[in-house]
C-alpha cells in the first residue's frame, strides 16, 4: 500500500531508497520511481523522495448563486475545475484504501467550518457485508414475500414487504455475495454495482413478475412501464373525493386493482346522506362500497385488465335504480374516466362528462405521483476500516452513535441505524457518479467519510499525526471538483455546537 | 472481508457513466470495454471478462523478467497467455531490438477481449488498453474509429470504418509523449493490424524510427528515467523543439520506411504517422485516410502537457 500518511507527515518514504529511487507498492510491479517521474501506472510518483498519489482527487463544492443561474448535480455543465475560494470537501471516490492493513486512512484532512476546526476521515471500503433496498412504486403484482429475485438465473436476492403503493426488494448481502456459489457472488455484485451506478438491471422474480429497475426512473413490470402511482385504492380515492362529487353524480365508481370503491354503499357515501342505487360491481365484497378483484390484474384501468369500464357491472336493480341516474367511473390515477346516464331501459348511455367531475379527474391525477424505483445502499463499516479512523474502534462506532460525527458516502448525507455497529443507508442518487466500484472477493467499494471536530478527533485516539489542511491537499493533488448535491447538508459541518464568535 | 491479495490494492472494476461501459483497473492496466448485444449476452460477457482480468497483471509480473529482455531463440518458454501474445507478436519483427513489454498493452487488450467473446453471442465489443484497443465484429458490424494526435488537441483529425470484412482487429498508438518510453520523436504513430499486440509493437517500433538528428532533440538513456527500463542505456527522448521542415520530412521518411516494410509483408495493415503536422499514411487504408486527414503544421506546435494522452474513439 502506498503509505500516504507519509505525506502527511512531509517526509521521505524511507521502504527502499536508494539513490533517490522509490519504490512503489501500490501494485505487485513494484515500480521503481525516480525523483520527479511516476510509475508504470502514472497514479503515483516520487515528488521529492516521497511515494506520492497523482491521481485527482474528487471534491465537492458549495458554489453560491451565480447571477440567479445554479449549476444543477449532476448535470454535465460541471466541467471538473476547481473553484477557487469555494468551501471544499475531500470524497473517498477513488481515494483507495489502506485494508487490510491497520493504517491511517488514505486522507485525514482538517478544515474549518464557522470558525470551528474539523476534520475529515478519507477513505473507500471494500464493503462484503453490503446490500440494497429497491423501492419499486407499483402496485401491480411483484412477487410473494420472500419469492427469490433472480439474475442470469442466480439468487441476487428477495421481495420483502409491500409498503404503501409500492414493492420492496431486498437484494445482495453477504450470503449471496460470499455465501453461495461463485458465480452467484459474481452475479450480485454486478447487480448491486449497475444498480448502484444508475444503470438499468433486469431480474425475474419465482412466480412473479420480470422487472427492469433504475434508481430515480420508472419501473418496468412485465414490458409495461409504470407511470404514476396512483392516488390511494379505490376507496381511499372515494374517502378524499367523496365530497367534491356530491351533487354531481348518484354513483361513483372508482375502478382499482387492490379495492374498487362505490360511492353510494361506501361509508363516505352514507356520511353524505347518498343510498344505494343498485349498481352492482364484480369480485368480492369486503366491507360496504369496497370489492376485492374486480378484474384480473392488468395494463387497464387503475391496474386491472379492464378497457372497458362497464363489463365491472353486474347487474342495475330496477327496485334501486331510475332512468336519468348518473354514473361516473373514474380510475384510481384520474388516467380513465367515463360519464353515463341511464336511458329508460336503465342502459347506461355514454354522455358528456360534466365540468366539476372533469376537474376531480384532474385533481386525482395531480395526487398521483411519478412512479419510480429507489435505491438505497447499504452498508456497514466495520472492521479495519476503523481502525483508519482511530486506534480505538469503538470509540468511533460511539461518536457517531452519539451524533459527534457526521457519516457521508462520496459527501452524500446518510443515514446510520441506531443499535451496534455503524450501519448506514444512502440514497444512491445523491452520490456522485463513478463512486462505486468492485474487487474480486467480490465486494463492493464505496466512498466513506467521518467528519468530526478536531478537538473530538484528538480525544477518539484519532491519526493525529497523519492530518494535513484541506489546502495543502488540494495544493498538492489534482482535483477533481463535483456538483455538491444542494439539498444535502454541508458534509463539512459539525453536527453540534457550532462556536460563533470569539 | 476476505482479500488474500499479496500486496497492493486488488483489481478493481467500476460502471462508467452511461451505465454501457466498463472500467477495469489493476495497477498499471485501465481497461475500458464495451460490448454490443443482448443485455444478458452483455452481462455474462462482462463477467468472463472481469473473470480473466483478474489475474492478468499477477501473471505478467510473474515473468516480469523474461518479458523486459529480448527474446531468445531459445529462452526460457513463457507461460502465461497473455505472455506468449507479446512474444508472439515481436517474434513477427525478427532481428530488430525489441522485448515482449512493446507489447503490453495490446496483449491484455487481446487477451481480456478473448475472455469477454467467448461463447458469447455479440454484435461487437472493443477492449481499450489506454489507446491500444482490440476489436471484435461480426458481419454487419462496425467501428468508426476516429484518431487523434497525441499533441494536438482531442478533435479526431481522420475516421475510419473498420468492419467484418476488414482483416483490422487491432489499433495500437505510440509516440516520445505517450505513457513509455520512446527512442523515436514521433509526435504519434497509430498502427491498424490484425490485433492489438501485433498493432503495439509495430506502432513502438515505427516510432522508434521516426527520428532524425537535430540539436533540438533532447534524450537521455532510459535507465535515467526508469531504473527497469527494458531499453537499458538506450538513448530516449525526453523534449522535442520545434524542427525545420527537413527535418521533419527525414524522420516521417524513415518512419514511412519501416512501416512500409511491415505493410509489404503483412505484419501491419495500416499505419499513419504523426511528426509537426506533417504526416504519412502507409498501407491498404493509405487512401481512405488521406482523404479525411488535413496535414496542418501549425497544429501540433504548443502542445500542453494534458494532450499526451492517446485518445481514440470508436
Amino acid at each position: 500500500m502506498p503509505d500516504d500518511s507519509a505525506l502527511a507527515k512531509g517526509k521521505a518514504n524511507d521502504k527502499a531508497k536508494d539513490g533517490g529511487l522509490v519504490t512503489c507498492d501500490a501494485c505487485p510491479v513494484l515500480c521503481r520511481i525516480r525523483e520527479g517521474r511516476s510509475g508504470a501506472c502514472d497514479r503515483y510518483g516520487n515528488v521529492g523522495g516521497a511515494l506520492t498519489r497523482l491521481d485527482p482527487f474528487v471534491v465537492t463544492q458549495r458554489v453560491a448563486e451565480k447571477e440567479g443561474d445554479l449549476v444543477a448535480f449532476g448535470k454535465d455543465e460541471w466541467d471538473g475545475a476547481m473553484i477557487k475560494g469555494a468551501p471544499t470537501f475531500i470524497t473517498g471516490i477513488g481515494s483507495g484504501t489502506t485494508y487490510p492493513d491497520y493504517k491511517p486512512a488514505p486522507f485525514i484532512v482538517a478544515s474549518e467550518y464557522d470558525g470551528v476546526d474539523m476534520v475529515t476521515v478519507v477513505s473507500e471500503g471494500i464493503f462484503s457485508y453490503c446490500g440494497i433496498k429497491v423501492k419499486i412504486d407499483t402496485d401491480r403484482f411483484v412477487g410473494a414475500e420472500t419469492a427469490a429475485v433472480r439474475v442470469e438465473g442466480e439468487q441476487v436476492g428477495h421481495v420483502t414487504t409491500a409498503e404503501y403503493g409500492s414493492q420492496m426488494l431486498s437484494l445482495g448481502g453477504v450470503r449471496h455475495l460470499t455465501g453461495g456459489s461463485k458465480k452467484e457472488g459474481t452475479v450480485t455484485c454486478d447487480t448491486m454495482l449497475t444498480l448502484c451506478s444508475g444503470g438499468p438491471m433486469e431480474m425475474t422474480v419465482d412466480g412473479g413478475a420480470k422487472l427492469t429497475v433504475e434508481a430515480g426512473k420508472p419501473p418496468v413490470i412485465n414490458g409495461s412501464q409504470e407511470e404514476r402511482m396512483r392516488v390511494g385504492c379505490g376507496s381511499a380515492t372515494i374517502g378524499i373525493f367523496a365530497k367534491q362529487w356530491h351533487g354531481h353524480a348518484d354513483e361513483v365508481i372508482v375502478v382499482d386493482d387492490h379495492i374498487t370503491g362505490v360511492l353510494s354503499e361506501h361509508q363516505a357515501g352514507r356520511f353524505l346522506g347518498m343510498e344505494p342505487v343498485g349498481i352492482r360491481v364484480r369480485g368480492r365484497k369486503s366491507t360496504p362500497g369496497r370489492y376485492f378483484q374486480v378484474a384480473e390484474p392488468g395494463t387497464g384501468w387503475g391496474g386491472t385488465d379492464i378497457t372497458e369500464p362497464l363489463s365491472i357491472i353486474e347487474s342495475i336493480n330496477p327496485r334501486n335504480a331510475w332512468p336519468g341516474l348518473r354514473l361516473f367511473m373514474v380510475s384510481t390515477t384520474g388516467e380513465d374516466a367515463a360519464f353515463f346516464v341511464l336511458d329508460d331501459d336503465l342502459k347506461p348511455v355514454p354522455a358528456p362528462m360534466p365540468e366539476p367531475l372533469e376537474v376531480v379527474v384532474a385533481r386525482i391525477g395531480e395526487n398521483c405521483e411519478p412512479a419510480l424505483t429507489t435505491v438505497m445502499f447499504m452498508a456497514g463499516a466495520g472492521g479495519s476500516l476503523r481502525a483508519g479512523v482511530t486506534e480505538n474502534p469503538v470509540r468511533l462506532t460511539r461518536s457517531v452513535r452519539e451524533a459527534l460525527t457526521r457519516v457521508t458516502c462520496g459527501g452524500a448525507p446518510v443515514y446510520v441505524w441506531p443499535g451496534g455497529g455503524i450501519t448506514l443507508m444512502v440514497d444512491v442518487t445523491t452520490m456522485p457518479e463513478n463512486s462505486f466500484g468492485y474487487v474480486p472477493t467480490p465486494a463492493l467499494v464505496a466512498p466513506i467519510e467521518f467528519t468530526l471536530r478536531l478537538d473530538d478527533y484528538a480525544a477518539m485516539g484519532g491519526h493525529m499525526d497523519a492530518v494535513r489542511r484541506v489546502d495543502e491537499v488540494a495544493a498538492a493533488g489534482r482535483l477533481k471538483s463535483v456538483r455538491w448535491h444542494d439539498r444535502a447538508p454541508w458534509p463539512g459541518a459539525p453536527l453540534h455546537g457550532i462556536a460563533r464568535g470569539p | 472481508m476476505s482479500v488474500t491479495v499479496p500486496f497492493g490494492a486488488p483489481p478493481l472494476g467500476a460502471v462508467l457513466p452511461g451505465g454501457n461501459r466498463r472500467h477495469f483497473q489493476h495497477g498499471p492496466i485501465d481497461l475500458v470495454v464495451e460490448a454490443f448485444g443482448p443485455g444478458h449476452e452483455v452481462g455474462r460477457a462482462y463477467k468472463q471478462a472481469w473473470a480473466r482480468f483478474e489475474t492478468v497483471l499477477g501473471e505478467l509480473v510473474g515473468e516480469l523478467p523474461v518479458l523486459r529482455a529480448p527474446l531468445k531463440a531459445r529462452g526460457p518458454a513463457l507461460k502465461g497467455a497473455t505472455a506468449r501474445r507479446m512474444a508472439a507478436a515481436c517474434r513477427l519483427h525478427g532481428q530488430v531490438f525489441v522485448t515482449p513489454m512493446a507489447a503490453v498493452a495490446g496483449a491484455v487488450a487481446d487477451e481480456v477481449l478473448a475472455a469477454l467473446v467467448a461463447g458469447r453471442t455479440l454484435e461487437k465489443a472493443y477492449v481499450n488498453d489506454g489507446g491500444d484497443i482490440a476489436l471484435h465484429l461480426t458481419p454487419g458490424a462496425a467501428f468508426d474509429a476516429g484518431m487523434v494526435s497525441l499533441a494536438t488537441a482531442p478533435s479526431a483529425a481522420g475516421t475510419i470504418a473498420i468492419d467484418h470484412a476488414s482483416p483490422v482487429r487491432g489499433i495500437a498508438t505510440s509516440g516520445w509523449r505517450g505513457r513509455s518510453l520512446s527512442r523515436g520523436i514521433a509526435d504519434s504513430v497509430t498502427v491498424l493490424a490484425r490485433n492489438a499486440a501485433e498493432a503495439d509493437v509495430a506502432a513502438t517500433l515505427i516510432a522508434n524510427a521516426v527520428d532524425a538528428d537535430h540539436p533540438r532533440i533532447e534524450r537521455v538513456p532510459a535507465r535515467e528515467l526508469d531504473p527497469d527500463s527494458d531499453l537499458g542505456e538506450r538513448a530516449v527522448t525526453v523534449a522535442v523543439g520545434v524542427l525545420p521542415d527537413a527535418s521533419v520530412i527525414e524522420a516521417l521518411a524513415a518512419g514511412a520506411a519501416a512501416a512500409e516494410a511491415m505493410a509489404a509483408d503483412g505484419r501491419i495493415v495500416a499505419a499513419h504517422l504523426v511528426l509537426q503536422g506533417g504526416t504519412r499514411t502507409v498501407g491498404a487504408l493509405a487512401a481512405a485516410l488521406e482523404d479525411r486527414t488535413r496535414p496542418d503544421r501549425t497544429v501540433s506546435r504548443g502542445a500542453g502537457p494534458d494532450q499526451r494522452r492517446r485518445a481514440w474513439t470508436t
